[in-house]
């Protein structure tokens, strides 16, 4: 579903992926983990089109087409979602209307007939319950003065709202307390089916406990230097990264 | 991605930009006495008006432009302008709308107000002016049984003469100003509303204007007043056709409100702005004041500005009842080579007079924007408030906002606030936007309407989604 191969990023000039291949089938759940400052955002970022990021090299293909070469909004209807580590506020704009632009936007690109009013309303009150969001939030401007973990569980409803097929999740966990992380995993793990895909960048294996990754990537220094199953998480929690490092002779 | 490129900047074509083949009784160019004579004649006005007009005039011959404001543009010639131009209907005028020519009424269908819906839409009267005279004056009738006057200044000189001489001037002095004196001495046509006391008027009023014949000023005069305890909601709407030529606007506009009198003024202001080259458009010079004159009164202007090759314009209130409340709600758009200097002035004199300023400015394009206000604490006026926000979005890097406060506090009570941002419209916005699937015209308009919200949540309801689509055709090509 998700193809990258040897992508390089530079960011005004600076090498920041060093390199990156990683294949992400339908229906597989993986995790990036890695130090600060290691190019994780970057990844997201890059594959959900953000600008200001020179690829000088290598390719990222979603469903056999070429996301390099789409607009973000077009990787948005090809069902990418990117969960932000920073969700940024956007006074006045209707955080329900953001989304049913987004929707329709996106139902028009696929030949769908629009959601009315009442239909997407349905839907968006549906999700809200899921992620236990409450419903003066969907009245809200986007963000707009949203604690840090109401932000983080603002995305994952927009997510359960948009129905991507592949959801990039960057450090969605961080900041959350135990409670709102239970609702976030269990957001995510409705999510997941056969047609998905899901992308965890986190920093902790705490995350993992709730959604099972299928494979755990270790990114440091722009380079996946090692992957592996659950176990290589609690390894990476135990013994922290040098040694991965090492072992790459990095 | 996402460039903004000024050279592709927001030229959607001007939807209003049609000019309507009708005949017209038009003067030539020029302005002297005998013009306002004619002028004054032609509306069958009584002495005393005539006077006043020539008074003005007389005055205004002894003024000379302003240039204060941060606007550019080559001298008028005042003498190459038209100063009457009616269209030319039946003896007396029509009676009504199956009297009023189908090309008109068709005018304001294309302008997208059809009067036969309006009035069906029950709550909107009208009173159309179409260049110098009002055409069609509907709901009337209802208002009568009201007690409400809502007519053509024309018809209120000869109907109610006294409340207009009472008035007429007594809060835009004929000498207040270069185009206020101008105006004086040519007004054509404009409103006339008297809400009695104690009168919630059960209607918005509404008057759409419009500049149709070329090379003609319009130059109208609205006159409202709210006796004491009276409720009133009016809103002008404004559009003129395409052309190459500037074309003069310089409006007059009064407000009196007596004791817990309240006037809500909303202005959708979309006038031709002129081509992308900046040719042509509207010079839209207006004053507009509001004289809360009673104890507990309120005066509330509300304005949305789009269109315009070059606005200058500063509504304003005078807060001489005590308790008195001024507010100014603004969202003005300037893009291509658009110029906009406008803001308000907060006069208070009575104590315990508050005012709120919210100004929105958005510059696009080569669009060049400033907002210039007066808050003016009188020695008197203990216990006066304000508050001011002013934020400007811009949206490019060819275009500029500008920020001119002036605080004057003569009472030391006074408590004056004033907050200013101004902010590019935000990269990580947009961004966010689309990655959720809108597209990136869609996501400035989002983000623009959401910076414009807490104006918008100030004009009557159905107002509020024209404003807000207003907003989004204006703003069509804004980014490239
Ligand atoms: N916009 C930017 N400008 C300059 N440097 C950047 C920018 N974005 C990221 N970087 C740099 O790229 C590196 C990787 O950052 P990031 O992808 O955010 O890491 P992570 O998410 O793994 O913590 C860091 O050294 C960071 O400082
Ligand atoms: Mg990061």
């Amino acid at each position: 579903m998700l193809k990258i191969e040897n992508l390089h990023v530079r960011v005004d000039g600076k090498a920041i992926l060093k390199g990156i291949n990683l294949h992400v089938r339908a229906g597989e759940v993986h995790a990036i983990m890695g130090p600060n400052g290691s190019g994780k955002s970057t990844l997201s970022n890059v594959i959900a089109g953000r600008d200001g990021y020179e690829v000088s090299e290598g390719s990222i293909r979603f469903k056999g087409k070429d996301l390099l070469g789409m607009a973000p909004e077009e990787r948005a209807w090809e069902g990418v979602f990117l969960a932000f580590q920073y969700p940024v506020e956007i006074p006045g704009v209707n955080n329900t209307y953001l989304l049913k632009a987004g929707v329709n936007a996106r139902r028009r690109h696929l030949g769908l007939p629009e959601l009315d009013a009442m239909d997407f309303m349905q839907r968006v009150k549906e999700k809200a319950k899921l992620v236990e969001l409450d419903p003066s939030f969907l009245s809200r401007g986007v963000n707009e003065g949203f604690s840090g973990g109401e932000k983080k569980r603002n995305e994952i409803f927009q997510m359960a709202v948009l129905e991507p097929e592949l959801a990039l999740l960057d450090e969605t966990d961080s900041g959350l307390d135990i409670d709102a992380l239970r609702v976030v995993a269990g957001g995510v793990n409705r999510l997941r089916s056969p047609e998905r895909a899901i992308v965890m960048v986190t920093h902790y294996q705490r995350l993992l406990d709730y959604i099972q990754p299928d494979i755990v990537h270790v990114l440091v220094d722009g380079r996946i230097l090692k992957s592996g199953d659950k176990a290589l998480a609690l390894e990476l929690e135990a013994r922290g990264y040098d040694w991965v490092r090492e072992e790459a002779g990095a | 991605m996402t460039v903004l490129k000024p050279e592709q900047a927001a030229s959607r074509e001007y939807q209003a930009g049609f000019v309507t083949d009708i005949e017209s009784d038009t003067l030539p160019p020029g302005l002297n006495e005998d013009v306002i004579r004619h002028i004054s004649a032609k509306k069958d006005e009584p002495e005393w008006l005539l006077e006043w007009r020539l008074e003005a005039f007389r005055h205004w011959q002894t003024m000379s432009e302003p240039r204060w404001a941060a606007v550019d543009y080559p001298p008028i010639d005042y003498q190459a302008i038209s100063y009457y131009s009616a269209p030319k209907s039946k003896e007396d005028g029509p009676k009504s709308l199956d009297e009023v020519d189908p090309k008109l009424l068709e005018t304001y269908e294309k302008l997208g107000i059809p009067l036969r819906e309006q009035e069906m839409l029950a709550g909107v009267a009208v009173d159309a002016v179409f260049d110098s005279v009002s055409v069609a004056t509907t709901f009337r009738e209802k208002l009568a049984e009201a007690g409400v006057i809502f007519c053509p200044i024309s018809e209120a000189v000869r109907e109610y003469p006294e409340l207009v001489r009472q008035y007429l001037g007594s809060v835009v002095p004929t000498g207040d100003n270069f185009f206020a004196a101008l105006n004086s001495a040519v007004f054509t046509d404009g409103s006339f509303v008297y809400i009695p006391k104690g009168v919630r008027c059960p209607m918005e009023l509404s008057t759409y204007f419009r500049i149709n014949a070329s090379n003609t000023g319009q130059f109208e005069r609205t006159l409202i007043i709210a006796d004491e305890g009276a409720y009133v909601s009016y809103l002008e709407g404004c559009t003129a056709p395409q052309r190459d030529e500037n074309q003069l606007h310089a409006a007059v506009v009064e407000l009196v409100a007596l004791d817990d009198a309240q006037i809500k003024y909303s202005t959708v202001q979309n006038w031709y702005p002129g081509d992308e080259n900046g040719v042509g458009g509207i010079y839209n010079f207006v004053t507009k004041r509001a004289d809360c004159r009673g104890k507990r009164s309120k005066v509330s202007w509300t304005q949305v500005e789009t269109g315009s090759a070059i606005t200058w314009k500063y509504p304003s209130c005078i807060l001489r009842g005590d308790d008195s409340v001024g507010e100014f709600y603004s969202v003005a758009l300037t893009k291509m080579h658009q110029q906009a200097d406008t803001g308000t002035k907060m006069i208070h004199l009575g104590r315990n007079t508050r005012s709120t300023i919210v100004s929105k400015g958005i510059a696009a394009g080569y669009g060049q924007q400033s907002y210039r206000g007066l808050v003016r604490i009188g020695k008197d006026a203990h216990g006066a408030r304000n508050y001011t926000q002013c934020d400007s979005l811009l949206i490019g890097d060819r275009c500029g906002a500008h920020t001119f406060p002036y605080v004057e506090v003569k009472n030391p009570s006074a408590v004056v606030e004033h907050e200013a941002t101004t902010s590019k419209i935000g990269e990580d916005q947009l961004f966010y936007c689309r990655a959720r699937g809108v597209p990136e015209e869609d996501a400035v308009n989002l983000i623009v309407n959401g910076f414009c919200k807490d104006v918008f949540n100030e004009l009557p309801m159905e107002f509020a989604v024209e404003a807000n689509r207003l907003m989004e055709v204006s703003l069509e090509g804004a980014v490239g």
